[in-house]
């Protein structure tokens, strides 16, 4: 087989039984690999109503066809499973080279079901894999579990693994790689805590045959050219990574500002910006697996209370710990955001939940005897202590650890909680940005800006320029975006390529790496069938309609000033329009021709 | 006219972050861009923002308004 190795290992923790399995070609053909493949395999083997944290549900690892070839920044690998913060389907992306390593190890993906009894990881070199006891790494935090797991399997190994915030089933736990690569959001580290399985470790040392090599390597150089062309992917990410968007969302008027309750302009951004970063913290940028775009982050603190060394802040976390909170600290951000890395949690969750909480404490929402310590905007102390109690459950933290819709309706107001579908939203104020807000409510796992990135032409231009107060040609541009999306998260490649390449080069890899014949609109068709799947999967699983909405605050409260003053999102707008060009019924459920069009059930 | 110049990322060295400047009544933003010697090739596809509304090479300035030029760069 090219492109795929073809083969899966199946790996049931309650009996201990560990098989390896052929890939279905069919499958590979329609859902592509990684997030399309693992999804496939997931609705296919496990019920849409089964609870998140349960021995029914499963953990799929899952790679794409060209994870761990020379593809442009074709390092990235998917798990799939049923997101234990909101219920539904939850492929949770990462980089590194943990995916790569896998396919070198000769599997394509693992499938993790059942529950141990007792903490284990599961080592995996080349063919021989083995489920061994981890009582001693149980505990531990992601730096010490990936060390002692290394010394005790290969020093060359790549480790994914989870934290304590995944062991004590906070329902925002990540899957940690690598040290500071996450599988990040709906709470994947959870469902892996609930099985008692702390972490994997591979060592592979295979190669992946490609099926045409001279068309991959012109595909690859045609692809890595316009890379290293583009000003955005050849210089500008390595240089101020992700976080030079605060200054851009702040000067457009959408970096939202505490809890999204005032207008989204924050006075001191510039000191928690990527230019303020780059200037005073930044030691190097660094990249993942085969990637020439380099937009990580090494961040050093060299001293003062918040003194640490790390990876990130990226821009969702600085705004989240920063304008989000009235933080224009960035030392005390980037502490949060190393204990995120080292305890193993979302900073979007975690930051927003704590804005919820500040928001309601602030309102006397919640009673001053409910939290041991005071919890006020700007205070650069609570947000790094809340950060460490949640991940170990400890007083307000276990509040916090549920996610700002479950601890707003504790106290009976959930429309403090500013998510959709129970996850929490990221740096972008849809009422800056109409086309967000519709991305936001019809994102397969809630609350999300990388399922159709439409910050991308409403506010940086790319790859054209709209109008972000628009409404019209919305539900088009973000249908295109989102099965875009779906076919370059399966396919294993990094989505930030997708600044300077698009379908045709995207398409020309997959098709030269697998032999794969199909055209270029075959390939997007294949983005369309991944996310109808994930979306009758939320259907079955008990959503609808109803939940395609946006927090009251954001269509109801107009923008308080700023170059949006005065707008709402206007999704009622959109909404009707966009389920129409999707081939849903008025309720957003796929037609039958729909589903035939696209042959799923 | 008064207008205060924004400029952010890499446009910054050798120039400055934020200034007043002082141009006369009906400039374009490629006008103050050829003052501050950025080409607008090095602007293919960068940002320009006109108190935070898109604008572009061709817009012409008000007095007060608040200009940022951002150089092609973006996140997620």
């Amino acid at each position: 087989m090219f492109g795929w190795i073809g083969k899966v290992l199946r790996i049931d923790l309650s009996s201990g039984t560990i098989k390896t399995e052929d890939l279905k070609k069919d499958d590979l053909r329609n859902y592509i690999g990684a997030r399309g493949l693992g999804t496939k395999i997931f609705t296919d083997e496990v019920d849409a109503k089964v609870e998140p944290l349960s021995v029914e549900n499963k953990i799929i690892y899952m790679t794409g066809p060209v994870t761990g070839t020379a593809a442009s920044s074709g390092g990235r690998f998917n798990v799939v499973t049923k997101g234990p913060l909101n219920g539904t389907i939850a492929a949770s992306n990462s980089g590194g080279s943990f995916g790569p390593e896998l396919k070198f190890a000769g599997y394509d993906g693992i499938i993790i079901e059942g529950k141990s009894a007792k903490p284990v990881y599961i080592s995996i070199n080349n063919d021989e894999v083995e489920i061994r006891d981890a009582s001693e790494i149980w505990g531990k935090d992601v730096v010490q579990t990936t060390d002692m797991i290394k010394a005790e399997t290969d020093d060359e190994a790549k480790v994914s693994c989870i934290g304590p915030a995944g062991e004590n089933l906070v329902k925002f736990a990540c899957i940690m790689n690598e040290y500071n690569r996450a599988a990040g959001r709906s709470g994947v580290g959870a469902v892996m805590g609930f099985k008692n399985l702390k972490g994997i470790a591979v060592r592979g040392s295979g190669g992946i045959k490609v099926a045409d090599p001279d068309g991959f390597m012109q595909a690859i150089v045609d692809a890595r050219s316009k890379l290293k062309a583009h000003p955005v992917t050849g210089q500008g990410l390595a240089a101020y990574g992700t976080n030079v968007l605060v200054n851009i969302l702040n000067a457009h008027g959408g970096l939202p500002v505490k809890n999204f309750s005032e207008a989204a302009i924050f006075p001191n951004a510039e000191k928690i910006s990527g230019e303020y970063q780059a200037e005073k913290y930044l030691v190097r940028n660094k990249g993942c697996f085969g990637c020439p775009i380099g937009c990580g982050r090494v961040t050093k603190i060299s001293k003062g209370k918040y003194k640490g060394f790390g990876e990130g802040p990226e821009y969702e976390a600085t705004w989240v710990f920063g304008a989000n909170l009235n933080i224009d600290d960035f030392e005390a951000v980037s502490k949060a955001n190393f204990l995120c890395n080292e305890l193993g949690m979302d900073p979007i969750t975690l930051g927003g939940t704590i804005s919820c909480a500040v928001e309601m404490y602030e309102k006397h929402l919640i009673p001053e005897d409910d939290v041991e310590t005071q919890l006020r905007w700007g205070d650069t102390d609570m947000l790094v202590e809340m950060t460490r109690k949640t991940a170990y459950r400890e007083g307000f933290g276990d509040k916090l650890a549920e996610g700002s819709y479950r601890l707003a309706e504790s106290y009976g107001h959930p429309e403090f909680s500013m998510t959709v579908k129970k996850q929490e939203l990221p740096a972008y104020d849809p009422r800056g940005q109409q086309g967000i807000g519709l991305e936001y409510a019809t994102s397969n796992r809630g609350g999300c800006h990388v399922r159709g990135y439409m910050t991308s032409p409403e506010v940086l231009g790319i790859p054209v320029v709209v109008d972000p107060d628009a409404t019209e040609g919305k539900p088009e541009l973000l249908k295109i975006f989102q099965d875009l999306t779906g076919l370059c998260d399966s396919a294993g490649i990094c989505l930030f390529t997708t600044f300077a390449i698009g379908l045709p080069e995207i398409s020309e890899q997959v098709r030269t790496a697998t032999g794969l014949k199909l055209t270029d609109e075959e390939f997007l068709l294949a983005g369309e069938r991944i996310w109808n799947l994930e979306r009758l999967f939320n259907l079955n699983a008990g959503f609808s309609k109803d939940d395609d909405i946006l927090p009251p605050r954001l269509v109801e409260v107009p923008m308080a000033d700023g170059p949006h003053k005065g707008r709402v999102t206007e999704l009622d707008k959109m909404l009707p329009h966009y389920y129409e060009i999707r081939g849903w019924d008025e309720n957003g459920v796929p037609t039958g021709e729909k589903k035939s069009e696209l042959g799923i059930s | 006219m008064i207008l205060t110049v924004k400029l952010f990322a890499n446009l910054r060295q050798g120039r400055f972050k934020v200034r007043d400047m002082d141009f006369s009544e009906g400039t374009t933003v490629q006008q103050v861009m050829e003052y501050l010697s950025i080409s607008k090739k090095e602007m293919a596809i960068g940002i320009i923002f006109i108190n935070g509304k898109r604008a572009n090479f061709d817009s012409v300035l008000e007095d007060n308004d608040t200009l940022a030029i951002f150089p092609p760069v973006a996140g997620g």
